[in-house]
């Protein structure tokens, strides 16, 4: 099968049209050895079927980026049979740029001139024929989001692949065309292919290609010492750059006809200038922001509750069935967000089909212990993850819908300033927010940031930007604790965010002036024009960032929950301790079990964080939790419910585990005014310690190497260092002048540091 | 002389020289900010840092710093 390679700046359609070329036998992989989505897939409509894969999106060959090495690796060692070079039009010049790259390599290559229509609507002309005869290549109009003249570029591509093609250079009129020409001569004596692109990469001073051919960068070293050009010197890397760029501006610019003279201003400017506005550009971000996570997590729509009083079900009169509880999916007291009724609705699906399937292994005359393990080991814990599915689905598209608008690179544009004062760029702060609704695809998404200190630091710092997962543990612990303090719940859940976020600040300083010192990774990014999501592109993009979740959801946490079944429901000596009461199997001997001595074993570790031994024998069942939410945050509130039900003795069943926590608190024999900072800090700790092992997962396939077991390591340290100080501040409110006593102290410690290495930079340097 | 870091709002002139090295001046490049290089200054963010410009056609953002490096002649 002929193999075809799309290549593109970024943002240029080319996803697009490799989902119009490809359709459903599309499928997404990594490039070996780094983290960069490789796409692959077939084309069918022509003859013989041919394969396509999906470069990088890149604006150049060189070697600063993963992408780019990725990309011209691709096509100099796997040798497509054609190149695909996807030109926006309407950003002429600078995707040009890459083509004049491209056809330096001994390969075929066609232009796909897209985003014609767009151009044409503005009442812009290109000349194509004129553009094909001076390019030396052949140019076909397309429009990926309409999947126009695909076809057409398909018959190109496969009619150019048959023949043979040398590489061509725009090159040949600047004033080193004669090095070109002696290096490339010396390249094909040593039988080197692609001479062309090799000795131009290597006049560049290009790495890859110094270490490839030591024996000709002497002769590129020699004639540098002799030249010299009045602007850049003998700086042949900046003076090439030039000449691509003067060669396109002389040559190919001119066929773009604009009606318009001079910097026009698009709608998309428009939109920009009160989006980006310098004052109201941050509080528009966060009303953006805050709308987006109030249609995921709101559980009172729009605030209808607050304005009008809207009776619950239950008063309305509603009999207790089916048709009832699919209507409490949207409403019960408050109009529900779309976030929560997709929630509901996989909770209800879920609860029942697993219930049935539970009642017909029952009703086959399973042993209980069977029913037991299928319904609370595999289905139950299946079941509290895929509820989550839908919802956390749902705010992937909301964020796909803010990256693909272009609204996403504006919010860089306007936080960078902010987030640089912190030590990372603007960018970082994409994945971080993703983080709020759950920590695997933020990770994933830090294959944007450039830089390795800044990825690292990101990765660590997205669990403390509280997941959804989590929000069942902050929901019942603060409503427990609120319910004794006499305070609001959602206040206290409130401030434990905003804790978080300021854990993550702290140890995004600290680790910058630590272990993780160096320069912010340069900001030089293209701003691509606002644009409505198309919904094709739209879904691509929600599948790549879904795709990980999912994977992980049904291979790690199933595994861990079954696990946990085991270790919570037999002891050491391998006996079943689950038991019937009132026709309901349940553990009353919790203690007994594996899970539960090791909850025990570890008990003493938590007494700074006020959990620990102070709790005597019934608190180990925080210790527990903590464990089980390792595996998954989810756990934590389930692990209580099974726990109340031990400790506290029968069954509390309950809303949102308020009664599971309150009952869990009454056992442990510790008066509740000495129990509530350490329920706080239990918070604390589950909020800033390691996420789950999904995230935990994802975590170690993105941190740069060498570098995880260390982020672990201060997952660890981070949440007993919180927790402990939580706990100590809410016991004895004064010891904070302490703490923030330290902190200061470390900050000005870190500050005469940077000064005394600076010192010490300037007199080397 | 006149740095692209001193420009104001509105203001567009002809790049000169980069003086920025390494990766920075090479992604530059790239991106099209290359002597005689026509560059608008289209806004500032919030804080004044980092800028937008408009070159060759289109939106590219960079900080102060970076724009440091490119050296402008006015009003041409």
């Amino acid at each position: 099968m002929k193999k075809f390679a799309l290549a593109g700046n970024p943002n240029s359609g080319k996803t697009t049209l490799f989902n119009v070329l490809t359709g459903s036998t599309a499928h997404v992989g990594n490039w070996p050895g780094v983290t960069v989505d490789k796409r692959e897939g077939v084309y069918k409509k022509s003859s013989e079927p041919v394969s396509i894969v999906d470069l990088p999106g890149i604006y150049s060959l060189s070697p600063y980026t993963p992408e780019e090495v990725i990309s011209r690796n691709y096509i100099l060692d796997e040798k497509p049979d054609c190149v695909i070079n996807i030109v926006d039009v309407t950003n002429l010049e600078r995707n040009l740029y890459l083509t004049t790259q491209l056809m330096e390599i001994d390969v075929p290559v066609v232009v796909a001139l897209n985003m014609v229509d767009m151009l044409e609507k503005n009442g812009d002309k290109i000349d194509e024929k004129q553009l094909e005869k001076r390019l030396g290549l052949p140019v076909v109009k397309v429009s990926a989001l309409k999947g126009t003249g695909v076809e057409q570029l398909m018959e190109v591509a496969i009619a150019q692949s048959d023949l043979k093609r040398k590489g061509e250079t725009v090159l040949k009129e600047c004033d080193i065309n004669h090095l070109i020409s002696d290096v490339e001569r010396a390249l094909i004596g040593h039988e080197i292919e692609n001479s062309l692109f090799h000795s131009i990469k290597l006049i560049e001073g290009d790495e890859l290609e110094i270490k490839m051919h030591p024996a000709t960068v002497k002769m590129v070293e020699e004639f540098k010492k002799t030249f010299s050009n009045q602007l850049f010197g003998n700086d042949l890397e900046a003076l090439i750059a030039d000449a691509r760029y003067r060669y396109i501006t002389a040559n190919y610019s001119p066929l773009l006809i604009k009606k318009q003279k001079g910097i026009a201003i698009t709608p998309s400017d428009k939109a920009d200038r009160v989006l980006t506005h310098k004052w109201f550009g941050i509080p528009i971000f966060l009303v953006i922001l805050f709308g987006m996570f109030h249609l995921t997590f709101g559980e009172d729509f729009l605030y209808l509750s607050k304005i009008f009083t809207l009776p619950t079900l239950e008063e309305l009169g509603y009999a207790d069935n089916f048709g009832t509880a699919l209507l409490a999916c949207l409403y019960d007291g408050a109009v529900f967000s779309p976030g929560v009724i997709l929630f509901n609705l996989m909770g209800l699906i879920t609860e029942t089909l697993f219930g049935f399937i539970t009642d017909v292994i029952a009703n086959l005359g399973a042993s209980p212990a069977i029913v037991s393990f299928v319904g609370d080991g595999v289905l139950g814990g299946l079941g509290g993850v895929l509820s989550f599915v839908p919802q956390i689905v749902f705010l992937l598209l909301l964020l796909s819908i803010l990256e693909d608008s272009g609204y996403m690179a504006r919010v860089a544009f306007i936080l960078d300033r902010i987030f640089r004062k912190f030590g990372v760029s603007g960018r970082a702060f994409i994945p971080m927010i993703m983080g709020f609704g759950c920590s695997i695809p933020a990770m994933i998404n830090t294959r944007t940031l450039a830089d390795e200190r800044e990825k690292t630091m990101t990765i660590r710092t997205i669990p403390f930007f509280s997941c959804g997962a989590k929000l069942p543990i902050l929901a019942a612990v603060s409503g427990a604790v609120g319910t004794f303090l006499g305070v609001d719940g959602g206040l206290i859940s409130l401030c434990m965010y905003v804790l978080g976020m300021t854990v993550a600040v702290i140890s995004i300083i600290l680790m910058r002036n630590t272990t993780q010192r160096g320069e912010i990774s340069p900001f030089i990014m293209e701003l691509p024009a606002y644009r409505m999501p198309s919904g094709k592109a739209l879904m691509i993009h929600l599948w790549d960032k879904t795709k990980h979740y999912i994977q992980k959801v049904f291979t790690v946490i199933l595994v861990s929950t079954i696990a946990i079944w085991f270790l919570s429901n037999f002891n050491w000596k391998w006996q079943f301790l689950m038991e019937e009461v009132d026709g309901v199997m349940v553990n009353l001997r919790m203690d007994e079990s594996i899970l539960g001595s090791i909850g025990m074993l570890i008990q003493p570790l938590f007494t700074p964080l006020g959990f620990g031994s102070q709790l005597n024998s019934n608190g180990w069942v925080f210790a527990v939790a903590a464990i089980t939410g390792l595996i998954a945050k989810e756990n934590v509130i389930s692990t209580f419910g099974a726990l109340a039900a031990c400790v506290a003795g029968g069954m509390v069943a309950t809303e949102e585990g308020v009664s599971e926590v309150l009952a869990v608190m009454g056992s442990v024999g510790v008066p509740l005014t000495q129990l509530w900072p350490a329920m706080i800090a239990f918070i604390v700790f589950n909020m800033t310690t390691i996420p789950c092992f999904a995230a935990v997962a994802a975590a170690k396939g993105e941190t740069p190497k060498g570098k995880f077991k260390w982020t672990l390591l201060f997952w660890l340290a981070s949440s007993f260092i919180a927790g402990t100080i939580t706990y100590v501040v809410l016991s004895v409110w004064w010891t904070a002048f302490i703490f923030v006593a330290i902190l200061v102290a470390i900050l000005v410690g870190i500050y005469y540091n940077n000064k005394r290495l600076l010192k010490k930079e300037n007199k080397n340097g | 002389m006149k740095k692209l870091s001193e420009f104001a709002i509105g203001e567009s002139g002809v790049v000169k020289k980069v003086t920025a090295e390494g990766r920075i001046k090479r992604r530059l490049f790239d991106m099209g900010v290359t002597p005689s290089a026509r560059i608008y200054l289209r806004k500032k963010a919030p804080f004044g840092d980092p800028i937008e410009i408009n070159v060759r056609g289109y939106e590219l953002t960079l900080r102060i710093a970076e724009a440091e490096c490119v050296e402008m002649e006015e009003n041409v």
